[in-house]
This record gives structure tokens, sequence and C-alpha cells, in this order.
């Protein structure tokens, strides 16, 4: 930290406007910050926060529509909104360079990543094929690629998520820049690449002596890697500081109440479990086949390999694992989106595998879901009432009272009654979930598979959902599955948890035994790249003094209605 | 009225949309201006237009009244463009539904009868099936909508592959809702905007085919439309052009509308896709 040096990047009461009809007028609102050399600077905030406004305000990249309407950007003693495009264009890039979230998408998938890296040079410099490509090189090595070389003459389909982002990273440093603005780089990918991004983020600033500005939402990334940080909110700057001192002693009653709603990595106490089991998974195996022809060339996937699960009536059994574990396969399977191809599933005494097709639909209504995406998973031309309601008419309940039962589900879920009339577009991300919830409930299911049901959702609605699921879950008597990638969320809601991983379980157990005592290799892998993990076990430890975490419970700002 | 607004907005939909308007009020008043039957005899044949006041469109080569024929034709030609419309739409979207929802063998049965319908040029299938059934406009019409099917199923099998996989889809499939549900309550009218768009198209088509099929003289020779008004100056293009060209003209203008109509549409249901 060189806090006292002069900033490289300083912005000076920065205005963004957004176009008339958007929800608020100001995207950023008088926004200070300044960015130094030699540090890292996180700008944390949910969902509309503006920090990713800013972070495009800096790099003169506004949507259509969105403008700056005042304050200055100062960089190497210019200001970045008055000089000119050709100028602006010497500067992205070369200058400031970004990472954005999705590698995927911002690449080109035509192309090779030595060609598209290489391409930084053939625009800004005049150095001849034989350098570039040497160049190219060893950018690939110095952000770690395996087989740099490889690489280089790869696709982008060809990598994977981390080695994409990896490539990304080798692309901005192409041309030593001063600043790097990193938005949210490592949302996409998952627990144990993010780890090692993030490290390798930490280590090439450290070397280069650049100035990062890193966009989050999430505070366990902050702790792992901020020097600075900065917390946004509805656009404004609430409060900034040392890391330490903000995630230890944060002032701002927003910052308390975000902080607060991460979840804590240490298990609450077990609860008994009762013996009896609510769901039996024996055998399970499930296997996709893509591509070829007539037989030929096939690439077989075991999503699913002989898998082997019990849930108790009552309890909630964590399925967590990475993306292409075969979580979701799972959840699909139980639900019978999806046949598996070998195995039985047991819903209390019945096997549904065996059932025919007639006998499946009535026998749904005992196992129902919570899907992830809270915009997707809601029929955007229905009203929320109906979406409530179809599932008890669809077996038989007469449309009036399946809609009265709608009205008192939604009170049920927290949400207002009068609402039911509303299309889905018209409530929050956090509405939509517990109409989402309602839904799976309108059936009185015996057993609720939530897919993770939080991840599109921000830290503080996240929160008051689990609890809401936590609380129904109790009240209602029912068992729940609960898929997440997220640890943090397993540890508080589960009782039980089943670590998967390539289509396997490798390990089961109570949730307090499996996070405190991991004994396979890979949970402990895991559970080790939680972000933010060393700052929670002090916090957990009494290290630090939470007392002013503690005394801001979640508050619910209970939105009720269209906001 | 957000959608009305978006839509006039654009001012080719707007014009599109007037010069509609005015078609479909030729169509309604062809009674109340042009009571008498339009096919009968009127007058000495072969007046040229804005030379006899009774006759201000001129009259054809039988003797009858131009004018008279274009306002009643509105109706024909609007009439077999909608019902022609609406079979093929009603056509394609049950195949391209059943396609797209079920995929796999279906699928592809129901894919290769399509292709197979949109290798035969559809203008040759037409005749075809007008020889073989007559030519009356209650045939002509279905002939049309039966050859004009293909492009809305493709469409509508697209639509149906990417909703098909959407949460609330799934979400709806683990309610035990019915396939017949889901396909025509749950996806049909999120897949609707580019079918309707699509239908502008059809209708356009629809009426150039019923013209082409009439200047070939295989079109109901007993109701105005304005194709066998374009067959029947035929004969005398050279010299009397003005017996083909006004009711050409026509025909040009209904279905620049229908189409300006349908891209207004189609900007107004996408306004994302537009830059601002």
């Amino acid at each position: 930290m060189s806090a006292a040096s002069e900033p490289l990047l300083r912005i000076e009461r920065l205005s963004v406007r957004l176009p008339k009809g958007a929800d608020r007028a100001h995207a950023v609102r008088a926004l200070e910050l300044e960015a130094h050399a030699n540090e890292i600077l996180c700008i944390v905030g949910e969902s509309g926060s503006g920090k990713s406004m800013a972070a495009n305000a800096i790099m003169r990249l506004l949507p259509p529509g969105v403008r700056v309407e005042s304050g200055r950007i100062l960089f190497e003693g210019r200001d970045l909104l008055s000089v000119s495009e050709a100028e602006m264009r010497e500067i992205r890039g070369g200058r400031i360079a970004m990472v954005f979230q999705e590698p995927m998408t911002a690449l080109n998938p035509l192309r090779t990543i030595g060609d598209q890296i290489g391409e930084m040079f053939r625009i800004h410099t005049r150095l001849g094929r034989r350098e570039i490509e040497a160049r190219v090189l060893a950018l690939l090595e110095e952000v770690r690629i395996p087989d740099p070389a490889a690489s280089a003459r790869a696709y982008p389909h060809e990598l994977s998520g981390g080695q994409r982002q990896r490539a990304m990273i080798a692309m901005a440093l192409a041309l030593e820049p001063r600043v790097l603005i990193a938005d949210e780089p490592t949302t996409a990918l998952d627990v144990t690449t993010q780890a090692q991004i993030l490290a390798l983020i930490r280590d090439l600033q450290r070397r280069n002596g650049m100035a990062v500005l890193f966009i989050t939402h999430d505070f366990g990334v902050v702790a792992e890697i901020a020097d600075r940080v900065a917390v946004m909110q509805n656009g404004e700057l609430v409060e900034e500081g040392p890391v330490r001192e903000l995630l230890e002693a944060p002032r701002h009653p927003y910052t308390r109440q975000l902080l607060a709603a991460v979840p804590s990595l240490v298990p609450p106490a077990p609860k008994p479990v009762a013996d009896a089991p609510a769901l039996t998974v024996k055998d399970l195996t499930k296997v996709f086949r893509t591509g070829g022809f007539l037989g030929r060339g096939v690439r077989v996937t075991r999503a699913l390999d002989r898998v082997s699960l019990s849930l108790p009536k009552g309890a909630t059994l964590g399925i967590v694992g990475e993306s292409g574990s075969g979580k979701s396969t799972m959840a699909r399977c139980i639900v019978r989106l999806l046949d598996p191809d070998e195995g039985t599933i047991r819903i209390g005494d019945v096997d549904v595998t065996a059932m025919s097709k007639r006998e499946l639909r009535a026998e749904r209504r005992r196992v129902q879901m919570v899907f992830q995406d809270p915009f997707a998973s809601l029929n955007p031309r229905r009203r929320a009432g109906d979406l409530v309601a179809q599932g008890p008419i669809a077996h038989g309940t007469p449309r009036k009272e399946a809609l009265a039962k709608a009205r008192e589900l939604f009170a049920l879920v927290g949400l207002d009654p009068a609402s039911v009339d509303r299309y889905p577009h018209e409530f929050s991300g956090g509405q939509r979930q517990r109409i989402g919830l309602a839904r799976a409930l309108a059936l009185e299911p015996e057993i609720l598979v939530a897919d993770e049901p939080v991840s599109a959702l921000d830290v503080s609605v996240q929160a008051q959902v689990l609890q809401l699921l936590a609380d129904l879950k109790s009240r209602l008597g029912l068992s729940m599955l609960f898929v997440t990638h997220d640890l943090r969320v397993a540890a508080q809601i589960c009782d039980l948890v089943a670590v998967m991983h390539d289509g396997r379980v490798v390990e089961t157990g109570p949730a307090a035994t499996v996070f405190t005592e991991p004994r396979h290799e890979y949970t402990r892998a895991l559970i080790d790249a939680i972000p933010g993990r060393r700052w929670s076990e002090r916090i957990a430890a009494g290290e630090v003094s939470p007392a002013a975490l503690a005394e801001v419970a979640p508050s619910e700002p209970r939105r009720r209605g269209i906001p | 009225m957000g959608f009305l607004r978006r839509y006039l907005r654009n001012p080719g939909a707007a014009i599109g949309l007037v010069l509609l308007l005015l078609v479909l009020a030729m169509a309604g008043s062809a009674d109340l201006l042009y009571p008498r039957d339009p096919l009968a005899l009127a007058g000495r044949p072969l007046q040229w237009p804005f030379q006899n006041a009774r006759f201000l469109l001129g009259t054809d080569a039988s003797g009858r009244d131009i004018a008279a024929q274009i306002f009643h034709g509105a109706r024909i030609s609007l009439l077999i463009g909608f019902v022609a419309t609406i079979v093929a739409i009603a056509l394609g979207i049950i195949v391209g539904a059943v396609a797209g929802y079920y995929g796999g063998l279906i699928d592809d049965l129901l894919m290769r009868v399509t292709e197979a319908f949109q290798t035969v040029p559809s203008f040759l299938l037409l005749l075809v099936l007008v020889a073989v059934f007559g030519s009356s406009i209650v045939t002509v019409t279905l002939a049309i909508g039966i050859v004009s099917w293909p492009a809305p199923a493709r469409l509508a099998r697209a639509e149906f592959l990417t909703l098909r996989n959407r949460e609330f889809v799934q979400a709806c499939r683990t309610l035990g809702l019915r396939d017949s549900a889901i396909i025509f309550r749950e996806i049909l009218p999120n897949a609707m905007p580019p079918l309707i768009v699509y239908a502008s198209v059809v209708m356009a088509l629809a009426i150039l085919l019923e013209s082409a099929l009439a200047f070939l003289n295989l079109s109901d020779p007993n109701v105005a439309s304005w194709g066998n008004l374009i067959g029947h100056g035929r004969g005398v293009l050279r010299t009397q052009w003005y017996v083909s060209a006004i009711p050409g003209v026509a025909i040009l203008l209904t279905v620049l509308a229908v189409s300006l109509v349908g891209q207004g549409l189609n900007d107004a249901l996408n306004p994302r896709l537009k830059p601002r």
C-alpha cells in the first residue's frame, strides 16, 4: 500500500445520468475515488449500485442513452472525459485495460487465443510478426496457462473457463497498462478456479506495480484480494477505507448490513435428523451423448455415476460441487425432468423410476422444485397468481379455489396477496424467487428440491430468502434437497452435505463434520478455495470484534408490491 | 398504450397502417359506392380513366367498371390474404410446435416432410392443387394456405426449441401440467411475436399468389379480384395498359402496406433490436 503517493487515476465528482424512464435519475452520483499504483481497490456493491457503470465511464464505454453528466476522471494529467476519441483508443487497452466477467463472450469464438492477444500488439505497436508471437507466448507464460504454445493455437471453446479468463488477463496485460479494471472477473468461475485467478491477479499486480480496480459483489473475494475497499449503494459511495478497517470495523450501517448478510462458514450446531428417509436414491446413473454421426465420434459424459443418497424426513441435504459435478443433473433426475439411465429413486416407499407417464403426473406433486433463475423461471406472460395456481388446477382443484389458495401462499412467502394480479416483471428478483417458492408449495409437496435458489440474488436478499426457506421447511415439515455451489450457503442451511465431483459423491455427512473435518481431498480443496475463509474464521473465532456486525441483524426491508 | 406509441414512432409503419386502413375502407365501402354487380356490363368498353365521370377509372375490354372492380377486389384480396395466412400460420404452428417441443424422431419426421414441401416451388404446387381441386375461391384460398405453411413451421420450431428448455417450462413440467397445456398456454404466447410478424409476409405473398393465379386465368372467374382484372387486361396490354396497371398498383400498395405493418410490428415487438 502506498496511500501517500500521487494517485494514478482520480475520479472527481463523477455523475452518470441514466436515460429517462429508468428506475432512478443517476447511475452514479458525485463519485470520488482514487486508484494508486501498487494497490488493489475493490469496488463492492449489490446489483444496481452503479459499480460497473463507474468502470465503464472510466473507459468511456457507456451503453447508449447513458451519459456522463458532470465530473472529471484524471489519468496521467489528462481528463479522460474530454480527450478525443482517437486518444481514448490509445488509452484503452494500452494504458488502462479491462477484464470482463464472462470470458467466453468477451473472446471471438472464430479466432485463436494467440491471434487475439497478438491483435493488441498489431493495433497499438509496430512490432514484427516474430516479435509479436514471442510476446504472446511470454504473456501466456506469465498468466501461467498450462502449455502456452498449444493454448496460443487453441480456440476459445477448447479452453476451460479458468484458462479463458487467464487468456483475457494476458490480453489485458499485453501493453503493460498502468491501470487494470476487472469487472467481476471471477464471478462465472468455480471456487477453486476463482482462488487461482485471484492469486494470479494479486501476483501480477505486485510484479507490475499496477493499480487494479476490482469490481465485485462478494465480500469473500474482497477479503482475499483488496488493499482498499469502496462500498457503493444506489450510485453513491457510502464508505471507503483500508480493507481491514472496513471488514472488521465498518462505520456505515449499509456496510454493516451487507457484511452481516454474508453467511458464516461455521455451521450451526447440528440438529438431530430422523432415521426414516423421505427420499432414497440408489445407484443413479445418467449418461449424456452428444454429437457424432451414425454412432461414430459420439462424446459420452457420465453426468451421474452410480450415485446413492438418502434424505431423512424433515432434514435438509445439501448437494455441493463445482460446475460439471452432476449436482444439477441429480436434481433434475429427482424431479424427473430427466430420465435416469439406471438406478432407482424412491419417494418414501414408492419407486418413481418404474412409473408410467400417467402415474408419474400424479406423483409429481410430492416433489417440487425451486429454480435458480428468478427471471427465466416465471412465464413472463402470465400473472403471478395464475403461476402459483396452475399446479393445483392441473391436478383438479377448481380454479377459484386455487386462486384463493394462491393468495394465502403469497402471504405465507411474505408477498402482498393483492399483488397476485401483477406480471412477473413487476417484481424484484427476491420477490420473484418468493413467487417460485409459492408455486412449488402450492402442491403441498413432501420434498422440496432447490436448485441454486439464491445464487442469482444479492447477499442481503439472499439472506432473507434463505431465512424464509428454513422457516417454511420447519413450519410445513418439508424435507429439502438443496443444490448449491456456494459452500457458505450450504454451511448455514444444510443438516447434511454431500460433496459431488465428476458425477460421484465423494463425501457425505453432517454439515458440521464435513466443514470442520473434511476427509476427502477434494472437499478440503473446495473448502480451502472459499474466498475470504481466513477472514470468516477470524470472525468465528472471536479474534475480530464483530460487535458491530452482531448489532445489526439482517434487517428485512421487505418490499411489498412494486418498489 | 406504450405499444401503439412505439409502433407509430416508425414513419414507415405509420404509412403502412394508413394504407392498410385505406384498403380496408375500400373493401368496407364497396357495397355502398358500387352497389351493382362489379362484373356486370356497365358501359362502352375500353374507356380511358378520367374521361367519363361515371367511370372514374375507365372500363375494361368487356365494358365493366374498373373502379367497381378495384373496390370489390379489395375485399377478395384481403379475404384471401387473411384466410390463407391463418391457415398457413395455424398449420405451421401445429407442425413446428410438435416438432420443436418433442424433438427426436418426431422432429426428424416432421422436418423431412416440411423440407419436401419446401423443395417443390410453391407456385408449382399451387398450380397442381388448383388443377386437381378446381378453382373456386374456397379451394384457391385453402391451396394458398397449404403451400405457405413450411416457413412458419420452421420459425415456430426454432422458437419452441429454445423455449422448451427455459426454466419456466421445466417448472410447468414439474408441476405435472399436460403437454398440450404447456405447448399452447405456456410456450405459444411467448413464441407468437416473430410469428405475428412473419404472418404479414405470408399475407403479402398470399395476395401475390392469388393475383398470379388469376393472371393465368386459373383463379375463380366469378369473383371480382384484382388478379382477374390484370388477367383481363393482358389482351389489351399494349394499347389500353391502364386496365392491367390500375389493379397492379392496387396490389403493389396493398402488399407494401402489409409489409410495412409487419416491419413496424417487428420493431415494436422487439424494441431492443433497434438502435436508439
